[in-house]
């Protein structure tokens, strides 16, 4: 397997939706590609840290605020839908 | 309001009573919905933004269309999918309101080459989150993934931050499956590369 054959596999392979086979391919390059090793390892990561951010959070005073509003103008439309 | 009683997370069946609720006009059902999804719909509304007021008023009126248009809702993909695909539409449309000189759909690329390896290639710190303060880290992060066409932001922040699987992802932002696959993996790649500047070990780290 060469790299650029694992990193059009990297995505299937993270998110573990591919074949026993082609699994087992992966890992054999992995122990001796350090660079494919390194780029998978931190691809991961990347996706965890994103993940683990809480990068825009709804806070709680401006989710009621938006609350309210929505639960306002859903009462406008049945109002108006239903003159 | 009346027996329906639930909170964000509960399974999909209870979802499709609140939902049938909401359609003949029961807002206290539709009010549950939205305290189900609002913060996800918040979330992905300020990735594909970057705006706060933009992220604001998609989460009004992507809930506010949703209830409007409840009865197109066929009940073939999950509510959240369909909620979802409507809250990108309007973050798209605030995106070209905002950049009128830019063309902003999801078909905009990056340009990468998809075949090559990436040229800089080095490993990160063993916890490179904790080399900055959490504001810091958001800043890093914010900034990291505004670099990236809004279509591939979509993506990513759907299949990573949000969980949904690639079949609901394509559904949401209508793209074929492998569509949503490449632009995912290229997506991730910069990402990564873009983030090295700030994560790669430096002369004194402590290796593993």
């Amino acid at each position: 397997m060469t790299c650029s054959e694992f990193l059009k596999e990297l995505t299937d392979y993270l998110d573990n939706t591919i074949d026993q086979r082609t699994r087992a391919e992966l890992e054999d390059h992995l122990q001796w590609c350090h660079n494919c090793y390194v780029v998978c390892n931190t691809t991961k990561r990347t996706i965890e840290i994103y993940r683990d951010s809480e990068l825009f959070e709804l806070p709680d005073d401006l989710r009621s605020r938006l609350r309210s509003a929505i639960i306002s103008k859903c009462k406008q439309h049945k109002a108006k839908s239903e003159a | 309001m009346g027996a329906i009683e639930s909170k964000v997370g509960e399974p999909v069946s209870d979802e499709s009573v609140l939902v049938d609720a909401a359609r003949n006009g029961d807002v206290g059902a539709f009010e549950q919905l939205v305290r189900r999804y609002d913060r996800n719909v918040f979330r992905i509304a300020q990735h594909i933004t970057q705006n706060r007021e933009d992220a604001e008023d998609v989460v009004q009126d992507a809930f506010l269309k949703a209830f409007q248009n409840l009865g197109q809702f066929q009940g073939q993909s999950k509510f959240y999918t369909w909620l979802v695909r409507i809250a990108v539409n309007e973050a798209l449309m605030r995106l070209r309101r905002r950049r009128p000189e830019r063309t902003v759909s999801l078909d905009e690329d990056i340009k990468t080459e998809e075949d090559s390896m990436p040229r800089e290639v080095a490993d990160w710190s063993p916890n490179p989150e904790q080399l900055y303060s959490q504001a810091e880290l958001k800043d890093i992060l914010s900034k990291t993934i505004q670099g990236l066409p809004p279509g591939f932001r979509a993506v990513f922040v759907l299949r990573d931050v949000e969980g949904l699987s690639t079949e609901e992802t394509a559904e949401a932002l209508n793209l074929s499956i492998p569509a949503v696959k490449s632009r995912l993996l290229r997506a991730r790649l910069q990402l990564r590369e873009r983030l090295n500047k700030f994560f790669k070990r430096r002369n004194g780290d402590s290796g593993q």
